[in-house]
Parts: structure tokens; C-alpha cells; sequence
């Protein structure tokens, strides 16, 4: 019982820092703007599609996959920030979800289109494969990988934000943008360059994806919920809340459906409803 | 102080501006005569015609929170498919009488969304759009789990209304059908209208302008918002409970967050903060959909997509916003 007790609490985690990587992009560009993107999950799914491509189509190896679906997904990203969404960060909430809710559909057609309905598997290298014994427990291998890649991202970002010029540019930004400007501060890169930031690790985190949930043209809305569970618990623009809300979902999901499979989802809307109620700006939201 | 006699003076102009607001213009009026086209030209659309005229009563109801007080909503499907599951099972414990049917589903759904609208006013933001969103795939959720008594995935089956009136049966062609949708959507768009144009309708438009200002001119928005989407969540129970009395069963997708898009995106074509723009954007979703059906739908949804990012760049005011400005540029 307390095995897998361990071993649902490791693949929450895994699952967890999966959800981070899907989500932290989101959550800086939202504290910076305001712009609620719910076409994030689409560049998910995009990375995923270039990760594919890039293992079957070209037959390179899934580590050169994964920066790949990086920057396939940040070049997308800042093209479609320069050209489309910028014209929108004045106008209200609800034009910046229904004109990203058309993103998502399009971007779905177009999936459908290229790549039909179906699951995609994809061919991940041997080291990544198979799982280590540690008393008597057996953890996979690529979900080990999976949380060496989150914890290294976190640090990268965290070193950037709290180290650098550019992080202290961004840190400033989220603070309060008019007086950020007011000091000479150019707020408009930043923004992009974060926007590029989050959509390469929105990629990053769907290619990841591919091994533990599959992708389909549904990825973009299915993931898009949980991203948005991320964000909403942890705070915007918070790097430690979206960790710790990305842990906790991770472990509430992957918990509740082994030990409560009969409620399915139901758990985790319910303590993000909770969570909401209780306080409306997230666990670590500032404003 | 201000002279009291000067005072009402001003509450009468006010009350007369509201009452000319509230005037009947030509075009509801060839509006509602229009509706019976279908009878007699289309009538083989019939069917689709009463499906359009219940997502319209549901666009209306999204647009009495959503378009005039502001309240943003991403799981309006939740009391859609509370109202048809209320609906198809109150046929199930043998009472089929279509009209009490309707008000009792309308009733529950209503007092369900009295309950929910304590967690609505005390957020905004992407608090708001998160906790809707999330409240309605929770109803999914459990509707799927409660499948003892919501059928889960399989639907209610067995759904059996009596004839409206105890004379007029449901027939194949939907004539039936069509004018029972009809005459209910009309009901609901006098209501939405009397809302609309009165003192309360007029305190909302300012709530969604700027919250924080109501409260400095003496209008606290908590209770007005409490009762306006009371209000709307029972009309959006009414009709879910019109899609149950007329076609007989109930999908679990009654519930899903694509319906909940689908009439935020019917609102949004049509016009958001008139009383006609979730009707005509329903018209303009429905019948494209019925054309474009034989397409995989997968495909329709990027043509809706496109045409949602249209609309919110080129006329973020929805068609009939941007047809009113294109008369307002002509008539100079």
C-alpha cells in the first residue's frame, strides 16, 4: 500500500512538472499583459507535431526533437504576437479569449488536417526507456527524465529572472508596467521575447508530453484546461506558485483517477473551484 | 439642498427616457413576423428552426449577464444541461405536462444559480472565467458519474412528453416543435426586454462599465448581479429543458464546454449587449452549421474560427454593432 502510495505520488510529480513546463510561459506573459491566451495549449500541441516530424519524418534523434519544438514553437508564437495578438491587448477580456478560442479551433483543423485523429506515438531513444529498482519499487525512467527537465527549467528560469538584467527588465514589467515604461524600460520587446520564452516552453512541454498522454488534434483544448488550472492556482506571473500548483495537480490527478477512478476528473475541478473561491488571485497571486 | 420640485423633475424625464427606450421599433416588429417564414417556405427546416430558436433563448440568457452586466461566462452550458436533465426527469416520474415541465426545470435551474451566484460576485477576471469554466466541467463530471440516474454517456432514453395543452402532439415536421420554441423564445425575449429597459436593466449597464464606481453613487452590484444571473441561469434551464420536450432525450452533451463556446461564439457573431444579437447570431451559426454539415466537423471548426477572429478585429461590436455603425455612416 505505501508503494504505491510512493509510486502515485512519483508519477503525480512527473506529471506535475509536465504541466509546469506546459504552463509557466503562460503564466509570465499573463502577468505581464494581462493577455489571456488560451490558444497556449495550441503551441503545446505544435511542439509536439515538430517534435514528431523532426523523430519520424527526418528520422533525428528525440534530444535534438526537443529544442526543436522549442523554437518551432517560440518562432510561431512571436510571429503571432507581433502580428495579431498585440492589436488586442487593449481591447477586454473577452475579445482576447473568443479571438484565441478561434486560434485553438483553427489550429485544430489544421492538425486534423495534416495529421488526422488519431494518437501519434513517437519513437523515444533506448537510455529513456525502461525503469530503474529502488526498494523494491520500480520508477520509469523517462518520468525520472521528465522532473530533470522540469527542475532544470525552473532553475534556468529562476536564474534568469532573479539574476540577470533582462529578468530584472521582466520582474519590473509585471510589477507595474507604467512605471516601468516611465523609466525607460522597453516594455514591448520584453513582452515578446517573453512571449517567445513561453510559447518555445508551451513546445518543449507538448513534445515531453507525447510519451506520458499521446497527442491528438484534442491536445490544444484538453491541456489548455489543466494549463489553465496551473495559472489561475499559482498567481500570475509567479514561477513558484505555477511549480507548486503543477505538483499539486499533478499528484491530485494522477491520485484521484487511481484511487477514485469512478470521479474521474471531478476532484481536481472541484479544488480548483475551491482554491478560487478561497482566494480569487491564486495561492501566490499578488494582484 | 437640491429643490425637491426640480428633483422629481428629473425622475420623470429619467422614467420618460427608459419608457422611450422600451418602445417597440419596425424592425423587432418585422423581426417577429419574419419567424414565420418557415412555415410557410422552409418547411422542411422546421426542425432545424425550433433547434435555432432554443439556442437563441440560450444565447439570450448568456447575453442578459454577459452582454449587460458584464459577467463573463465559459460554462453557461452547466444550467443548459441542468434544465434538460430536470426536464427529461421529472417525464421519467410520470408527470409529461410540457408547459409545468418547463417552469419546474426553469424554477431548479434558477434556484441552482441563485446558489452559484455567491461564488460569481466575488471574483472577476481570469478568477471568473476560471471558476465558470470550472464549474460547468465539474456538472459534466458528475452527470458522466451519476450515471444511474443521468444514463452517463448512453443519454436519457425514454423521454416521454404529452401533447402541449393535452391537444397539440409532436409531429415529425416539427410544426409543433417550431411554434412551441417559437412562442417560448418570444416569452423570454419580452422578459429580457422589460429587464433590460428599466431602472435595474439601466444599473447593470453601469456595473459592467465600471464596478467600482456603482457602489460611490449609491447602487451596490453584488445583489443586482445576484438577481440578473439568477434570472439567466433559469432562462438557460428553460431552454435545456426545450431541447428535452422536443426531441425526446438527453445527451450528455447538454453539458459540455463546447456548447458553452459554441453560445458564447453565437453571441459574440450577433452582437453582445442587444437583445437581437444572440438571435441572429444563432440564426448565423446554426443554419451555417446545418450547410456545412456534411463536412467533417473538425473542419467546420476552422471556418468558425477564422470567422470568430474576424469578428473580434475587424467588428468587435458582433454584425448587427457593425451594421448599426455602417447606418449610423450613412445616414451623415
Amino acid at each position: 500500500m505505501t508503494g504505491n502510495l510512493l509510486i502515485v505520488l512519483f508519477d503525480g510529480l512527473a506529471f506535475g512538472m509536465l504541466l509546469f513546463v506546459l504552463s509557466v510561459g503562460l503564466s509570465v506573459t499573463l502577468g505581464l499583459m494581462n493577455f489571456v491566451n488560451l490558444g497556449h495549449g495550441a503551441f503545446g500541441m505544435l511542439g509536439g507535431y515538430v517534435a514528431l516530424v523532426v523523430t519520424r519524418e527526418a528520422g533525428l534523434s528525440f534530444f535534438l526533437a526537443l529544442p526543436a519544438a522549442f523554437v518551432g514553437a517560440a518562432v510561431v508564437g512571436i510571429a503571432c504576437e507581433r502580428t495579431l495578438f498585440r492589436r488586442l491587448y487593449r481591447s477586454g477580456e473577452l475579445n482576447q479569449v473568443l479571438f484565441t478560442v478561434g486560434l485553438v479551433f483553427v489550429a485544430t483543423a489544421i492538425a486534423t488536417f495534416l495529421f488526422g485523429t488519431g494518437q501519434q506515438p513517437i519513437q523515444i531513444p533506448d537510455v529513456l526507456r525502461g525503469s530503474v529498482e529502488i526498494g523494491g519499487l520500480r520508477f520509469g525512467i523517462y518520468r525520472i527524465f521528465l522532473i530533470v527537465v522540469a527542475l532544470a527549467v525552473t532553475a534556468a528560469l529562476i536564474f534568469g529572472l532573479e539574476f540577470t538584467r533582462f529578468g530584472a527588465s521582466v520582474r519590473a514589467a509585471v510589477d507595474n508596467q507604467r512605471v516601468a515604461q516611465g523609466l525607460g524600460i522597453d516594455v514591448d520587446t520584453i513582452f515578446a521575447i517573453t512571449f517567445a520564452l513561453g510559447c518555445g516552453l508551451a513546445g518543449l512541454g507538448g513534445a515531453l508530453a507525447i510519451e506520458i498522454v499521446g497527442l491528438d488534434p484534442t491536445f490544444a483544448f484538453h491541456y489548455l484546461i489543466y494549463v489553465l488550472i496551473v495559472v489561475a492556482v499559482g498567481g500570475l506571473g509567479s514561477i513558484g506558485g505555477s511549480f507548486l500548483a503543477a505538483a499539486l495537480l499533478g499528484i491530485a490527478d494522477v491520485g484521484g483517477k487511481y484511487f477514485v477512478p469512478e470521479l474521474g476528473s471531478f476532484l481536481i475541478y472541484l479544488l480548483m473551484v475551491g482554491v478560487l473561491f478561497w482566494r480569487p488571485l491564486g495561492l501566490f497571486g499578488k494582484r | 439642498m437640491a429643490d425637491p420640485s426640480a428633483n422629481q423633475a428629473t425622475i420623470a424625464g429619467t422614467q420618460a427616457w427608459i419608457r422611450r427606450q422600451g418602445r417597440w421599433s419596425p424592425y423587432e416588429i418585422a423581426f417577429w413576423i419574419a419567424v414565420f417564414v418557415p412555415f410557410f417556405f422552409f418547411p422542411t427546416y422546421l426542425t432545424l428552426a425550433s433547434q435555432i430558436a432554443i439556442a437563441a433563448l440560450f444565447a439570450l440568457s448568456v447575453d442578459l449577464i454577459l452582454g449587460y452586466a458584464g459577467i463573463i461566462t465559459l460554462g453557461h452550458a452547466m444550467f443548459f444541461g441542468l434544465g434538460a436533465y430536470a426536464a427529461g426527469l421529472l417525464t421519467k416520474t410520470g408527470w409529461g405536462e410540457p408547459l409545468t415541465g418547463l417552469l419546474i426545470s426553469g424554477a431548479f435551474v434558477a434556484l441552482v444559480g441563485f446558489v452559484v451566484s455567491f461564488v460569481i460576485v466575488r471574483v472577476q477576471h481570469l478568477a471568473l472565467l476560471m471558476i465558470t469554466l470550472g464549474l460547468g466541467l465539474l456538472t459534466l463530471e458528475l452527470a458522466n458519474a451519476m450515471s444511474w440516474l443521468t444514463g452517463g454517456t448512453d443519454g436519457l432514453q425514454g423521454v416521454s412528453v404529452w401533447p402541449i395543452f393535452g391537444t397539440f402532439d409532436y409531429d415529425l415536421w416539427g410544426y409543433t416543435a417550431y411554434s412551441y420554441t417559437l412562442a417560448v423564445l418570444f416569452v423570454g425575449l419580452l422578459i429580457a426586454r422589460r429587464i433590460v429597459h428599466s431602472a435595474f436593466g439601466l444599473s447593470l449597464r453601469g456595473i459592467r462599465e465600471n464596478l467600482n464606481r456603482m457602489p460611490a453613487i449609491g447602487a451596490p452590484y453584488q445583489r443586482r448581479l445576484q438577481v440578473i444571473y439568477t434570472i439567466s441561469a433559469g432562462m438557460a434551464g428553460v431552454a435545456g429543458a426545450l431541447l428535452t420536450q422536443t426531441t425526446s432525450q438527453v445527451a450528455l452533451d447538454v453539458l459540455s464546454f463546447q456548447r458553452s463556446a459554441d453560445v458564447v461564439v453565437m453571441l459574440i457573431l450577433g452582437g453582445t449587449g442587444r437583445l437581437y444579437g444572440g438571435i441572429i447570431g444563432a440564426i448565423i451559426f446554426m443554419v451555417a452549421r446545418d450547410q456545412l454539415a456534411g463536412i467533417n466537423p473538425q473542419y467546420w471548426y476552422f471556418w468558425i474560427g477564422i470567422l470568430l477572429m474576424i469578428v473580434v478585429l475587424v467588428m468587435p461590436k458582433g454584425i448587427l454593432g457593425f451594421l448599426a455603425q455602417l447606418w449610423e455612416r450613412i445616414r451623415r
